[in-house]
């Protein structure tokens, strides 16, 4: 009954809209209006809403009980929400310990979340992450590791890296089939078909990442997520992996959440950029309105952080202070401690995500027009 | 006068199946009070060059031949005991990771002290003064309480600050810095590129910053040495190497990193890898991944030569030479 409490006042109030769509999908020809249809088609393949996820860190039963420690929450990633279109790159940017890889992992369905959860497909991913199906699940969201000497079995043939997932889903069961499938999936990812028969060892680290791509579009998955898939590789090598992603992104429309601490590299993938700050976006926005006009204090000192190429001796002022500890953040806005527009409603209210203008900022300074745009 | 000069240095590591050479030729000059950049891709020999002259290459790793001067005087050929004294007092170090660099079971203020002691002519109390002192200057705040903590008590950031502290205690005239910043996030990595500039310039300190991050050198260094397999490819100003790249090599490579200010569709690749060792290919090292390669390539090695502004070891130029 409660569903339909909430629900029929929202239909009732967007009763007009609702007609249309039903209309048009219902394929009522004479209909002029095909724009509602279409608004409501270009679903978001993936919808976060409000991922939260806290880790246990407190000290071991014992100790609580006879040194009375407290229980102590680290809230990793906490109150996050995103979608991404189909076909488009959403990347996450922000430094070490802001929870984007929590992110990632969330995502994959290798950590549940606390709080909140995400669609894929219009389907509750982490209740099919539980159910029946999980495999279904698992073959379309697939991911690509940091480190390539890591996430490859060193003793198994690059043949058997690639198979195993086409096995493991029960894609392809015979083996001149399987071997060909390895094949095409090496060239697609600008190696040889002749290299399944090496060992991870007998590549480069920039090889060895193209094997995990391989890998992960074993499964022809729709969603990658990437967690700081280039941060490993050499820049020239890094060129190379992050064309041949492009590439593959066009040909097979693959959908990717991007993961990195590398601006440049986030302009260069990105159609959509989310700023993380101690396990919240502090800004979502298009990647050109994002690197045109930041609007959030730590956007903009992350952009001014980056050295520049062309630039060469410019003075900068980098921000001072350091990202405080996640297992005490500051009260009201977290990034108050290093702002430069702080007051004292950020000391004490947190801010939440607003649309301000096309972008979304988390800003009270913001919100309020003490910043300016840009 | 220079400072610091390398002269043809050749670092090898004997093996049972032959000796490689990591090092190949590779000759320098830092004046005194400049930043010189070194960059490179992973294997390059950039921190090779590095360890070289502070004379900390592992064994089996040995000068093979060359010369390396600190002003003016050899020191590639000194005994463990001698190298000690300079390293230190004439020669600071900082490296990647700040957690390694410092030792766990000691606070700052003592390993700040054991090095001034070691190396100035001060009893303890004038020591401890002037770690506090150092410590204020790299800009770690509540200098007096923090010199009694221990490395763990400091974050990435602060720690990195207090190596910056450990290397310049006894005031070396050369500072070696291996990769400072590419364990830190990038709002401490410009705090730390600033204060390792600022803090240089007023000591009149020369910096050998080794990194392989173009935009660290770019904003810091005078001039830069780009290096490729165990040699160095191109040495210049920094505005010649980034704006005019004059080797093929130094080009792909600017051509390859993202940029921040402008946009491209696809990256520039160089394709294939730097060679291994002991398959470094006749001829030019970079030749087989080189656009503008010919015949000469594949047959001589080029030695650094003028072209333009900066100095390359690309036969092109010599080709330049010959026809003007």
């Amino acid at each position: 009954m409660s569903t339909g409490n909430v629900s029929f006042p929202l239909w009732g109030k967007a009763g007009m809209g609702a007609s249309l769509v039903e209309q048009g999908a219902g394929g009522a020809g004479p209909h002029p209006n095909p724009p509602p249809k279409g608004a409501g088609e270009v679903k978001p393949l993936v919808q976060a809403h409000d991922l939260a996820r806290t880790f246990d860190v407190s000290a071991p039963w014992l100790n609580r009980v006879i040194e009375r420690k407290p229980r102590q929450l680290l809230h990793a990633v906490d109150g996050v929400s995103f979608e991404i279109e189909k076909g488009k790159t959403l990347a996450l940017v922000g430094e070490s310990g802001c929870g984007k890889s929590t992110v990632a992992r969330l995502l994959v369905g290798l950590y549940e979340p606390t709080r909140g959860g995400f669609t894929f497909d219009g389907q509750d991913a982490h209740a099919a992450f539980k159910g029946n199906e999980a495999r279904a699940m698992r073959r379309r969201i697939q991911m690509i590791f940091q480190d390539p000497y890591a996430s490859l079995n060193p003793r198994w043939l690059v043949e058997d890296i690639i198979a195993e997932p086409l096995r493991e889903h029960g894609l392809i069961s015979d083996k001149a089939a399987l071997k060909e499938r390895v094949g095409q999936l090496l060239t697609s990812v600008g190696l040889a078909a002749a290299d399944m028969a090496k060992y991870p060892h007998q590549f480069s680290g920039g090889q060895r990442q193209r094997i995990s791509i391989a890998r992960a579009l074993a499964t022809e998955p729709e969603f990658l997520v990437c967690d700081e898939p280039t941060s490993a590789l050499d820049v020239s090598v890094q060129a190379q992996v992050l064309n041949i992603m492009k590439d593959l992104q066009k040909k097979q429309g693959l959908t990717y959440l991007f993961i990195s601490h590398n601006l440049a590299v986030v302009r260069h993938v990105s159609d959509q950029v989310g700023v993380m700050y101690l396990g919240r976006l502090v800004e979502l926005a298009d990647k050109q309105q994002l690197f045109a006009s930041p609007r959030h204090p730590y956007t903009r000192m992350l952009l001014d952080a980056i050295p520049k190429m062309h630039d060469t001796g410019r003075a900068r002022t980098p921000v001072q202070g350091e990202v405080p500890n996640p297992l005490n953040p500051p009260p009201g806005c977290a990034f108050n401690p290093r702002c430069p527009f702080a007051n004292d409603r950020c000391r004490s209210e947190r801010p939440q995500l607003l649309n301000q203008g096309g972008t979304r900022v988390a800003c009270h300074a913001v919100e309020e027009g003490r910043i300016s745009g840009a | 006068m220079s400072l610091l000069e390398v002269q043809n240095l050749v670092v090898e590591f004997p093996g049972r199946r032959g000796t490689l050479r990591a090092l190949d030729d590779v000759s320098f000059s830092i004046a005194p009070g400049e930043i010189l950049g070194v960059v490179g891709e992973s294997g390059a020999g950039k921190s090779l060059t590095g360890a070289s002259i502070i004379g900390l290459l592992e064994p089996p790793g040995r000068v093979a031949s060359g010369q390396i001067r600190l002003e003016g005087q050899r020191i590639d050929n000194l005994g463990h005991e001698q190298m000690r004294h300079i390293r230190g007092r004439k020669i600071g170090a900082i490296f990647q990771d700040p957690l390694t660099s410092l030792n766990p079971l000691y606070t700052v203020g003592q390993q700040l002290v054991e090095t001034i002691l070691t190396h100035l002519p001060m009893n303890a109390a004038q020591a401890r003064q002037r770690a506090v002192e150092l410590l204020k200057d790299t800009g770690i705040p509540a200098a007096e309480q923090r010199v009694d903590h221990y490395p763990h008590q400091f974050s990435g950031g602060m720690r990195q600050r207090v190596v910056i502290a450990l290397a310049l205690a006894a005031e070396p005239q050369l500072i070696v810095a291996d990769e400072p910043t590419t364990a830190l996030d990038v709002s401490i990595q410009a705090q730390i590129i600033g204060l390792l500039k600022t803090i240089c310039k007023t000591r009149g300190a020369a910096v050998m910053l080794i990194t392989h991050d173009m935009g660290v050198i770019a904003e810091t260094c005078d001039r830069v040495a780009v290096m490729y397999a165990g040699r160095v490819a191109e040495i210049g100003p920094v505005h010649e190497v980034i704006n005019h790249p004059a080797h093929p090599y130094t080009a792909g490579l600017m051509a390859s990193i993202p940029d921040m200010e402008e946009e491209r569709e696809r990256l520039n690749q160089i394709d294939g890898a730097m060679p291994r060792l002991n398959a470094i290919p006749k001829g030019c090292a970079f030749n087989p991944r080189c656009p503008k390669v010919f015949e000469r390539c594949r047959q001589e090695r080029p030695d650094l030569m003028s072209a333009g502004a900066t100095q390359a070891a690309c036969w092109l130029h010599a080709a330049n030479k010959e026809a003007a």
